[in-house]
């Protein structure tokens, strides 16, 4: 072990991905590497095209393929390879069966989204607002603006206090404090959206008057449902970090919190920044308490201090809700906000993705 | 565990670009012109400045036009309009949130009260928005579906079942009806809509529809959607389906005939605003109030008694000129013969006689500044 | 240099030198946890403060005539229902999408993947509203006919059938594919974090792939699961427009997943109630959002407990 655990990691790591598994495993000669395919293809074959011929639906073909497959592999492998091997070969079916049943709804709902907004997908959409617009025609440059400025600015906030936050939690607090913060963002995950509006809302009025309105509210308000969802998966990614990591930082004279800030934090970066991304994905496409916080507005405003601002979930909501006539325009409009919140959302991911891989160790 | 420690040093240029924000200057390439098509304000001057509303959701299709239209002939005032909902905007209104509201209903006793405080005076409370609600149904081979008020509470009561039903054929003489399930389908949210149409089944058929009139749908069973868009969109993915909703919603789907009379009469925009004819404006609330009940029990030829009358609430001074102005330039192009044709065009809604302008259009031209 | 053995027996640790540094970071993280406990507290007490005039009214001025319970008690039970059903469907597969991406998936494509899945998250919920009104609903009346057929003896499958299918099952199927995203997450980054040297050891055992997961990735990440199973349940609770749009809410307390009769949830209702309500209607409402919280307290301090059983399987105790 003591030659390099990264080595040791990316060995151990091809194995379990594609190679065979190591052959004192299977005191029984193994199937020949081919044969589930071929099991799989003769299923398909025999008992999806047999439901397709008389006459059901694809989705009931393609179900009873995947139960036939299952269950023939598992007796195949029983007979000729012993039950552990069958087992494991059971839940490898499994497992990929549970990835391409989640793919399926993902693959349906960006199919509808694709298909309806590409319609709108134009030059005139990412240039235009609506100002003075009816009908056909106009866009979602102020919405857009407004999407980025007013979810930059709740990121902007959360991200720092949530992570802090879930720090604290791990590495210092054992005490009463430590029990509140997690009482209270326990609580906090289940808050519902549009009660962060109004919370936003009546804070805001207290100070400005009932009146105001403005993009900052709308941060504060997505901060409420965001900082939850930081701390819970950072706490989480943070509380694995192995003990022995730590204890040998701590071993050779570092500080505590240059142990956190350069061990402990780079050590689950990738995992945090993945939390993150789902945190500002959670936020992102929020629309009631925008509606309540922000408001709308069918200019450009880029002052999120003041006033009304335009924001895609709000628009995309109030194109689908209240269309004129026709509803064509507005319908589309509404997806096609629909679909660049989607892009934005993939965008920034991927983004997270590259940081983290920037902060994350060297394996070697 | 060296590796660790070499990380420290290593340090990523990249991270950067999250900061990057990308708002150099730029402004919509719509928003520098002026977008036309409207008639110049009655003032004849431009105005400036920004006013907000908000309120009832019905009314946003036609907010829209009314807003481009206005601020085309206005170029540096801004009009929000938030639709939030009526009562949302009601409460808005009374606490001076916003200066103006849409409304589903005109303002309760206590309310105009606290509104009358608000405004230090008289409230203006114009119809704006007068719209057909259509009872639309999807039922293949069924045209011109006659109903009666009561068939209609029947079937939205789960009475009636089946779409021949001896009910539903005494009302379409001649035809062949299916024999196939009614689903009624009807609003999940508490909505305007809604209240006009049970307050409608409550007039005209009281007899058997015995709840009173509100917002929230009343009985249980049958199917519930969200909003306008939701209910059509359960009538079309059904089939036996019935449902009420925006006329000018209604796209291809069967808009069925209502018993009004003796006649058979569907929902267009004249007969729609021939309704505020018939109906009695609601006495006590000032000189500049046009409440309406209305009257569901018609039996006028030519009327169509299933209508949402959605209002513009405002005060009747501002201690703000520029917001006095503002207000009082846009109530007036909205309740003008323009305005409500913009909206006609935009919205499908039914435009408000002449008759009845020229009643409103005083107590709107009368807002004024001052304390 | 590092073993399990070395942290065994180098169990009282020395403590680290105490330096300014460390003090102000103590403090920085103190900070931020005192900061968000303020906001949180915050939001707390305008529920409570929102709410009470609900709590105290008489029920006849309450919506619907109702008292408080009678009105909250069904949206309730559809929350309940919803969420269960959205947690029963979305975990195990959560799991295995999870074990697919960490131990099964080639490591090349594994990232792409994970992405692919992350990408459920990035669908705003209006958007999953509208797909399970359009797409879904409709999709799910052939298997809610079968069902009723089958098992139509069961409560829950009693019928009659939604014709629309915009019903409980589909409600929750659509939270189910809501949350699976984010138990995901939680749960990839889990396992892939599993000591190397648990999995090589199971498996130079002799282990089989899947009893070295059962006997090493699994228990070291069962927290990882629940905690990320807590964070999807949280949203299926809370989830407001999905829910609002999907769910045909036109009946009482029924178990019955498949007609169109079904309870609301407390989250949908708020949003569907809430644009046209004034006065103690909107108390009403916000009091129906603080037992929202307090489910979620429950079921967290449920989670909290299971986990904290658990502890000895986490890095950090």
């Amino acid at each position: 072990m003591s030659t390099g655990i990264g080595n040791a990691r990316r060995e151990a790591d091809t194995e379990l991905a594609t190679g065979p598994l190591p052959s004192i495993t299977s005191p029984v000669r193994p199937l020949p590497d081919g044969s589930p395919w071929g099991i799989l293809g003769t299923t398909a074959v025999v008992v999806g095209g047999g439901t397709l011929l008389l006459g059901h639906g694809v989705g009931l073909a393609v179900t009873l393929t995947a139960v036939v497959y299952a269950a023939a592999m598992y007796g195949v492998a029983r007979v000729v390879e012993g039950p552990r091997k069958a087992m494991d070969r059971l839940v490898t079916i499994l497992v990929t069966a549970a990835f391409l049943v989640a793919l399926a709804p993902l693959v349906s709902v960006v199919a509808t989204v694709v298909a309806n907004g590409v319609a709108r997908f134009d030059v005139e959409f990412f240039t235009y607002s609506m100002r003075g617009v009816v009908g056909a025609g106009g866009g979602a440059y102020h919405a857009v603006l407004g999407t980025l400025i007013i979810t930059a600015i709740a990121a902007v906030l959360s991200i720092p206090v949530g992570l802090l936050t879930a720090v604290y939690l791990v590495e210092y607090g054992r005490g009463k404090l430590g029990r509140a913060i997690t009482f209270f963002v326990d609580v906090m995950t289940g808050v519902p959206s549009i009660v962060a509006g109004l919370f936003a809302f009546a804070l805001f009025a207290l100070f400005f008057g009932p009146g105001v309105r403005m993009g900052f509210m709308g941060s504060v308000a997505l901060c409420v449902l965001m900082i939850p969802v930081v701390v819970r998966s950072t706490e989480e990614l943070l509380k694995i970090v192995p003990n022995e990591l730590r204890e040998a930082a701590y071993a050779l004279g570092v500080p505590k919190w240059r142990t956190i800030t350069k061990v402990v934090i780079p050590t689950s970066v990738a995992g945090i920044a993945s939390g993150v991304t789902l945190a500002i994905a959670r936020v992102v496409g929020e629309t009631a308490p925008l509606l309540i916080a922000v408001g709308i507005t069918t200019g450009v405003n880029l002052n999120p201090f003041d006033g009304r601002m335009a924001t895609l979930p709000v628009f995309s909501y109030y194109s689908y809700v209240a269309p004129g006539v026709p509803r064509e325009p507005f319908l589309d409009r509404a997806w096609t906000a629909a679909l660049v919140l989607i892009i934005l959302v993939m965008a920034l991911n991927l983004l997270a993705r590259l940081v983290a891989r920037a902060f994350a160790p060297k394996t070697n | 565990m060296k590796n660790q420690r070499h990380v420290a040093r290593a340090r990523a240029a990249a991270v950067g670009v999250a900061a990057g924000v990308l708002l150099a200057g730029c402004g919509a390439a719509n928003e520098s012109v002026p977008a036309g098509g409207a008639a110049p304000s009655a003032g004849g001057t431009a105005l400036s400045g920004t006013i907000s509303g908000a309120g009832a959701s019905s009314q946003q299709a036609a907010m829209q036009a009314w807003i481009a239209g206005f601020t085309g002939s206005n170029p540096d005032a801004t009009v929000n309009y938030d639709p939030a909902g009526s009562g949302a905007g009601r409460t808005q209104f009374l606490s001076g949130g916003v200066a103006f509201a849409g409304s589903d209903a005109y303002l309760k006793v206590d309310e105009l009260t606290e509104a009358q405080r608000r405004c230090g005076g008289d409230v203006v409370e114009v119809p704006a928005y007068v719209s057909p609600i259509a009872v639309v149904y999807n039922l293949q081979g069924v045209t011109d579906l006659q109903l009666s008020p009561a068939t209609v509470a029947g079937i939205f009561l789960g009475k009636i079942t089946e779409w021949n039903a001896p009910e539903i054929a005494a009302d379409n003489p001649g035809k062949t009806l299916p024999d196939q399930a009614v689903i009624p389908v009807h609003r999940s949210d508490d909505s305007g809509t809604t209240q006009n149409f049970t307050d409608y089944l409550n007039k005209a058929a009281p007899d058997i529809w015995t709840a009173k009139a509100t917002g929230t749908w009343p009985v249980q069973g049958g199917e519930a959607a969200q909003g306008t868009s939701g209910v059509i969109g359960a009538v079309q993915g059904g089939n036996g389906t019935v449902g009420y909703a925006d006329e000018s919603q209604a796209g291809s789907l069967g808009k069925a005939l209502i018993k009004v009379g003796d006649a058979y009469t569907g929902p267009t925009a004249e007969a729609a605003a021939n309704v505020l004819a018939e109906s009695t404006r609601v006495e006590g609330r000032g000189d500049s109030s046009f409440a309406f009940d209305l009257n569901r029990t018609t039996t006028a030829a030519g009327t169509y008694p299933i209508v949402l009358v959605s209002y513009q609430i405002a005060c009747s001074k501002y201690p703000d000129a520029a917001q006095a102005a503002l207000v009082k330039g846009f109530l007036t192009y909205t309740t003008s013969a323009d305005g409500q044709q913009a909206a006609a065009k935009a919205a499908g809604s039914a435009p408000l006689s002449d008759e009845l302008r020229t009643q409103i259009t005083p107590a709107v031209t009368g807002i004024t500044a001052g304390a | 240099m590092t073993s399990t053995t070395d942290a065994a027996t180098g169990r009282p640790t020395a403590r680290p030198v105490l330096q300014v540094g460390d003090r102000v970071f103590v403090n920085l993280t103190r900070g931020a946890g005192v900061l968000l406990l303020v906001v949180l507290a915050g939001v707390a007490v305008f529920l409570i403060a929102e709410a009470v005039p609900a709590l105290i009214a008489p029920s006849d001025e309450l919506p619907g005539g109702l008292t408080l319970i009678a009105y909250i008690a069904p949206l309730v039970f559809g929350t309940i229902l919803s969420a269960a059903i959205a947690l029963v469907v979305a975990t195990p597969l959560g799991v295995g999408v999870a074990l697919f991406i960490s131990h099964y998936a080639p490591l090349r494509i594994a990232q792409p993947l994970a992405y692919l899945v992350d990408l459920l998250a990035a669908v705003p919920s209006i958007v999953y509203g509208l797909w399970g009104a359009a797409v879904l609903g409709p999709a799910s009346v052939g298997l809610a006919t079968w069902l009723n057929e089958w098992f139509g003896w069961l409560p829950f499958f009693a019928g009659p059938v939604s014709a629309t299918g915009r019903t409980m099952l589909v409600a929750g199927l659509v939270l189910a594919v809501m949350i699976l995203p984010i138990i995901t997450a939680v749960s990839r980054e889990v396992f892939r974090q599993t000591p190397k040297l648990h999995e090589e050891a199971a498996l130079a055992l002799g282990a089989t792939r899947w009893e070295m997961i059962r006997m090493a990735v699994l228990p070291f990440g069962r927290s990882g699961v629940i905690s990320g199973a807590m964070l999807g349940l949280g949203r299926a609770l809370g989830e407001t427009m999905a829910v609002a749009i999907v769910l045909s809410v036109s009946g009482g307390v029924t178990l019955n997943l498949i007609s169109s009769g079904n309870p609301s949830t407390i989250a949908a209702n708020i949003a569907l109630q809430f644009p046209e309500s004034s006065g103690l209607a909107v108390n009403t409402l916000i009091a129906s959002g603080l037992v929202l919280f307090v489910i979620t307290l429950l079921v967290n301090a449920a989670a909290r407990a299971i986990v904290n059983r658990r502890r000895e399987f986490s890095g950090a105790n």
